[in-house]
């Protein structure tokens, strides 16, 4: 069944989530970008601010309209909480060594778009953990860096999902049409004041979300992407590249994906010893030490390395492309160094065999 | 286990503020601890008296001024086994080394009544300049939090973790918005030496890169960037002139 609810209505669900104690993570405005943080209520959602978006760039706006969700990707991505930036692997005060217990609450996120459902399937699939329970935002406004539909992750909400909004502002007021995906979504709906849809809400619904198909402000060149990757082991583009590389590792942190970490060790005065993972980045140097030193040095190395793992390797070791097309790396780039150019720059000077 | 206060240390001063010897006593909670596991042979801030070395530890701060600085940490490296230096001034010069860019001998006869007194150098140059040093901590001042993460580790006899990366990766991490990106606010951080904890960015400032150059930098992708968000050709000189004026930025 599908349900119609209006602000007060997506205020139950925040409500009931909580009252079943999960721990409820969505969009807020904070420090003049859209950020993931908890929330007590619907108050605390980021009503009529939106984001004006470009390579290495980044500005919250006001809208015209009270929409909640009508902003494309910010900082941060459900990563932070599925995959912490640090984590205690276990520790030993000097007589026995303990394994850290998963303190990790039961989380439910809010307002999670077609992209970053992929990516956390994605996450998953290689960190593992328990499933959120995910209520996710349909896609009607895309952002000028988007490009999910390339990708195959978007705009429409893929499998994952419990509850999927589509958010409408027009004459018949704010509303959200709440679809089920899942048996506990059906009985969360079933909890919350709305009206039944009728056959108008989800047409309307539908013809956003495949509006937005067509309004993606970016793409990806129509080619296989892992054999581009393998094709330009050697391509004079890396260097291009590197030029304007500042090495600095921001793009593998706010990727959805990105999974790597560094394990250290640690010890107090008082006799204590931790083990402990934090992110790591590739663009790191100590990140490719071997014994003698680091085999990826150059800009070009690292850039390489990233993007080929992310575009072309990664579907040889998990089955499917470790991006999603949500633009992050581009907007927080800060040279503002775009994937989907660089992907189509090589594509220019390569000639690939088809099938 | 080594038995307690079997490890001597002495922290030196060369020419510097004191800013980094006084992390050590602004350690607070841990110092106690701490000298039940050193004991400090030499630190003249805390006291006067003055044990003969050798030291395991020597903690360097300050840059090398004067001839008669050159030949110290000579002797200081004789006496250590252990050899750290803490700061800008003792890895990269410091301020100081604005002298290396200009004509030192001018400012002695405008600044001094007797300016014969004076014996200095012409350049302030790193304690690697002049020893082998075995650990380096960055910044203006260093971070008592990555201070503290040597003197342990030195302790239980195990590498300490102190990142060469970006300031980025630590911005990141603790989950701030990037200022250059989100306000447009010039920031360091892409080529600026990990270590601080983004203590700038944190709140909503620009890094200012007291920790000098990262692991290979690229500091001429970033100066674009330092422009548009308002640096002229003179703030631009200024900001890498500063703390860690003599670094190889680039």
């Amino acid at each position: 069944m599908n349900l119609v609810l209006d602000l007060d209505g997506l205020d139950a669900l925040i409500r009931v989530l909580r009252d079943d104690g999960r721990v409820v993570v969505g969009p807020v405005l904070r420090d003049n970008a859209i950020t993931l943080a908890e929330l007590d209520s619907a108050a605390d959602l980021p009503g009529g601010w939106g984001v004006e978006i470009g390579a290495g760039h980044y500005r919250v706006r006001k809208r015209d309209d009270a929409a909640v969700f009508g902003h494309s990707a910010g900082p941060q991505s459900w990563k932070r909480f599925l995959h912490p930036p640090r984590r205690v692997l276990m520790s030993s005060d000097g007589n026995e060594f303990r394994t850290a217990q998963d303190t990790a609450p039961d989380y439910a996120f809010l307002g999670v778009r077609a992209c970053d459902l992929a990516a956390i399937a994605k996450l998953r699939q290689v960190v593992g953990g328990p499933a959120p329970f995910v209520i996710a935002a349909q896609c009607t406004e895309p952002g000028e860096l988007c490009f999910c539909a390339s990708m195959g992750c978007g705009p429409a909400a893929g499998p994952g999902y419990d509850v999927a909004l589509t958010e409408r502002i027009d004459s018949g007021g704010h509303r959200f049409l709440a679809a089920a995906g899942t048996v506990e979504g059906t009985r969360l709906l079933d909890r919350l004041p709305g009206r039944a849809a009728t056959q108008e809400d989800i047409t309307l619904a539908a013809q956003d979300v495949d509006a937005a198909a067509q309004r993606m402000g970016r793409a990806m060149p129509e080619v296989d992407l892992r054999d581009l990757l393998a094709a330009n082991r050697d391509s004079a583009h890396w260097e291009a590249v590197a030029e304007r590389c500042l090495t600095c590792g921001n793009c593998t942190m706010v990727c959805p994906t990105c999974f790597c970490v560094s394990v250290e060790d640690t010890t107090d005065l008082d006799g204590n010893a931790e083990r402990s993972q934090r992110w790591a980045s590739c663009f790191e140097i100590d990140f490719s030490y071997l014994h003698g030193g680091a085999v990826r040095t150059s800009g070009a190395a690292r850039y390489r390395q990233w993007m080929t793992h992310k575009l072309g390797t990664w579907r040889d070791q998990f089955g499917t492309s470790g991006c999603v097309g949500c633009g992050r790396c581009i907007a927080w780039c800060p040279a503002g160094i775009d994937i989907t150019e660089e992907a189509a720059a090589l594509a220019e000077t390569t000639q690939l065999g088809g099938e | 286990m080594p038995s307690p206060k079997t490890t001597t240390a002495a922290v030196w001063k060369f020419t510097s503020c004191d800013g980094c010897q006084l992390t050590l006593l602004d350690c607070e909670d841990e110092l106690l601890p701490l000298t039940e596991h050193i004991r400090f042979a030499h630190f003249l801030e805390v006291t006067s008296v003055s044990e003969p070395g050798p030291y395991d530890i020597s903690i360097v701060e300050g840059s090398v001024t004067t001839p008669e600085e050159a030949e110290r940490i000579r002797w200081i490296r004789e006496q250590s086994g252990v050899l750290v230096v803490v700061g800008a001034c003792a890895t990269s010069g410091g301020i100081q080394a604005l002298r290396n860019f200009a004509d030192v001998e001018e400012f002695r006869s405008i600044v001094y009544a007797r300016p014969d007194h004076i014996a200095t150098l012409a350049t302030s140059t790193p304690i690697s300049a002049h020893v082998t040093v075995d650990y380096e901590l960055r910044g203006c001042p260093i971070s008592k939090t990555q201070l503290l993460e040597l003197l342990t580790a030195l302790l239980a006899g195990r590498e300490p973790d102190l990142p060469d990366t970006s300031v980025c990766t630590e911005c990141k991490r603790r989950g701030l918005t990037c200022v250059l990106v989100a306000d447009g606010t010039p920031c360091l951080g892409p080529v600026t030496h990990a270590g601080c904890g983004a203590l700038c960015p944190a709140v909503n400032r620009g890094c200012y890169g007291c920790f000098g150059p990262m692991n290979r930098p690229n500091v001429p992708a970033l100066v674009p960037l330092l422009r548009r968000g308002g640096m002229g050709d003179d703030q631009l000189h200024l900001v890498f002139r500063t703390f860690n004026a003599a670094a190889e930025w680039s």
